[in-house]
This record gives C-alpha cells, structure tokens and sequence, in this order.
C-alpha cells in the first residue's frame, strides 16, 4: 500500500509531467489564459490518463512485449516495435469514444470542454504517460495508481499557471517579453518551485 | 517558385520560427537540451520525420476523407517515427537511450502535425517537403541555442569536449548546476524570445491589458 502511496504522490509533485519533463508543454501554453478553461482541460486529461495508462499497459503485457503472445501460442514474437502506433492508436480512439460518451450521458461537461477534448490526442503528456509506464516497466496496479497521479500533476500545474496568468496580465511587462516570453520565464519559476519536491521519499 | 521554395525553407528559421512564434513543438525542445550531441541527435530525428510526413500526407491529400484526416496523419507520423526508434537503436543506442521517450514522443510533436494540417494539406507535395524542412531547421536552429548555453554554462563544455576549465578539476570556471535542470531551459527560451524580439520588433505579442499610462503621456 505505502508503495503505491508513494508512487502517486511522486507522479503528482516530484515527476511532474509538465514541469519536470516538459510534457504537454503545445497546450499548457496556449490553454492557460483563463482559469476555467485550464480546470476543464485538466479533469479531461485526468480522466483520459487514469483510462488509457492501464489499458496501454495491458496492450503491452498480452500483445506487444517480448513472448507476451505466448498464451496464443506464439512465444517467439516480439512486436514491442508496433508499440508506438497501438499506443497513439488507442488513445485516439479512447479520446474518440470518452467524446460520444460524454455528449450523451454529460452533455454539460461535453459542452464545457468543448474543443478541447478532440485536442488530448495531441497531448504529449498522454502518450508521454503510457511510454513512461513501458520504460518503467509498471504492472497493471502501479500503471493505474501512475496514470491518475501524472494527469492529476498535469492538471495542477495547469490550472497554477492560468492563476498566475490572469494576475499577470495587469503588470508592466517588458514589450519584448510580452505574452510567450514572460509565460515561459513564469513556468521556469514554478519548475524551480516543483524542484523542492524532488527528493521526498514516503 | 524558385522564390516560393526559398521562402519556404528560410522564413521559419527566425521570421516565423515554429517554437518562438507559432508555440509549436515545445515539448521535446526543452528536456533533450541538457547536452548538444541529444539535441542534434533529436534535430536530426524530427527534421527527417517532418520533411516526410509532409511529403507523404501532400502525396495523398486528395484521398484524405475530411472527418478521419487526424488518424491518417497520425499513422503516417507514426510510422516514420518507428523507423527513426528502430535506425537509431540499431546504429546509435547509447543515444537512443539517452534520448529515452522523447523520440516517440517526436508524433505528438505540434509542429509534425500542425504542418501537415496548415501547410501540407493544401499544397503540392514539393512544396510541402520544402515547408516541412524548413521548420524542421527552424527548429534545430532553436534547440542547438538551447543546447549550447546550457551545455556551455552548465558543464564547461561544448559537445563533450572542455571549453571552459572547470573548478574541481584545477580550472577557473565553477560550472552552474542550474543550467543542467529542468527549469533553465524555460529561462533560456524565454530570454531567447526576449532578445530576438528586441531585434525583430514586429514579433511583439499586443498586451492584453492596456495599463494606464499617466506618465508617459509625453512620450507617447
């Protein structure tokens, strides 16, 4: 139990997808105006994470690794090179079906998200979580506890910076420093903030 | 179309370059810049995979249904991205490890797939090859800066080899730790963006919030 304690509170401050990989960085820049609009993009890349880390990690335990089709028989086959196209694979079509789903049992959230969700394929972040989770050589248990804990920190991070942003926008910035330069200076910082986690072991 | 194809190549180095002014692709760009040799290493890899996924998805853009073009695209990028993993775990491994998940991450990359929907998408495969190149180097452009300040200031040293003589081996220059984490290379592009602004001041973003300005009434 400590161990997956351990693993979720070190997937939300110390690993940081954002801010200590740099993962997700496209829309983290360019979603974080507004403080709603970051909320609804986080809860998306929660749910979209906490779905597709296990079931990549499954695709990976029962079809991909090395002498993984053994229980088909085949114990010879090694195709983890397909795993990149199954994995974008899956979380297209997981963001594709989270989508008609939504639209028809929530349609407030569908409507609040809006154009954001058909984006989370593009996210590095979730592609980035489920590569994580193969180099890391999870099982389907860890991967679950990494899955939620990583959107979760994506989710964080996100909405902390809108915060910042939405202040920011009445202050004296350099012109040259205008817009992208004082988000990226302003990220930096919060990164230096998140380092201060590195380190706690539970 | 000589100059079309000029223009092509040279505008996204530093007029309309993918990571300052798009804020496309910035993902990789900052955690592979610790050292040069993993940033050309990741130049190189995502130079060759936009060059061809642009060439490719121009190819067959007439035969692309509209509403499923993102799986298309996304195929295409993700096929050429396993065969750059495979080429460099075959022939450069040490680096392939070093550069861990960031070479897959190359298909999520914002400027593979905003170039074939922008540019690719609409025009002649020729010209879309020369397009993908040219943000690829833009690009490149970009990530050996970081690279270089980084590597430079952090270790002393410019791709492995010793400029600066370092303080614990006898030398004069004490090495700043920051420079090798995460959060310089925030502070690098950003001072970069800053100082390519300054140069080329039509790139500056219009604040959204006008501050009141009694003082400077004069001047203005």
């Amino acid at each position: 139990m400590e161990h997956y304690l351990s693993l979720f509170i070190r997937s939300i401050f110390v690993e940081n997808l954002a801010l200590a990989f740099f993962l997700g960085m496209c829309t983290f820049l360019a979603v974080s105006k507004k403080i709603e609009t970051a909320l609804g993009l986080g809860i998306a890349v929660i749910v979209i994470q906490a779905i597709t880390v296990p079931l990549n990690n499954l695709i990976y335990e029962y079809l991909l690794r090395d002498g993984a089709l053994a229980w088909a028989g085949m114990p010879d086959v090694d195709l983890s090179f397909l795993g990149l196209i199954s994995y974008i694979g899956v979380i297209a079509a997981m963001v594709q079906i989270i989508e008609m789903a939504m639209d028809k049992y929530t349609p407030a959230l569908y409507n609040a998200l809006g154009i954001f969700l058909p984006l989370i394929t593009v996210n590095c972040a979730i592609l980035g979580g489920t590569l994580f989770m193969v180099e890391r050589d999870y099982n389907l248990a860890e991967s679950a506890v990494f899955g939620v804990g990583s959107g979760l920190g994506w989710a964080l991070a996100i909405t902390a910076i809108a915060g910042i942003r939405e202040k920011l926008k009445y202050s004296d910035v350099p012109d040259g420093l205008q817009g992208l330069g004082i988000t990226f200076i302003t990220t930096g910082l919060m990164a230096l903030g998140f380092m201060a986690f590195s380190g706690i072991q539970l | 179309m000589a100059s079309e194809a000029r223009a092509n190549v040279v505008n996204p180095l530093i007029n309309n370059n993918p990571i300052m002014l798009q804020v496309l692709g910035i993902c990789s760009a900052l955690a592979v810049t610790t050292n040069m040799m993993a940033a050309l290493m990741m130049s190189i890899a995502l130079t060759a995979v936009i060059t061809f996924s642009s060439l490719f998805i121009s190819m067959i853009r007439h035969h692309i249904p509209t509403n499923i073009r993102i799986i298309v695209q996304m195929t295409i990028i993700a096929s050429l991205v396993i065969i750059v993993d495979q080429l460099l775990k075959a022939f450069a491994y040490d680096a392939s490890k070093q550069l861990s998940v960031f070479v897959g991450l190359i298909i999520t990359n914002c400027i593979v797939l905003g170039r074939a929907e922008a540019y690719a998408m609409k025009n002649p495969p020729m010209m879309s090859m020369l397009d993908g190149l040219g943000n690829g180097l833009g690009y490149s452009l970009l990530l050996m800066a970081v690279a270089f300040f980084r590597e430079l200031l952090g270790s002393g040293s410019v791709f492995g080899y010793q400029v600066l003589a370092v303080a614990n081996e006898g030398g004069w220059y004490v090495p700043n730790g920051m420079m090798l984490l995460p959060p310089s290379a925030f502070f690098v592009i950003g001072l970069m963006i800053w100082a390519v602004r300054s140069w080329k001041p039509e790139q500056v973003e219009k604040p959204e919030y006008q501050i009141h300005q009694v003082h400077r009434t004069e001047t203005l």
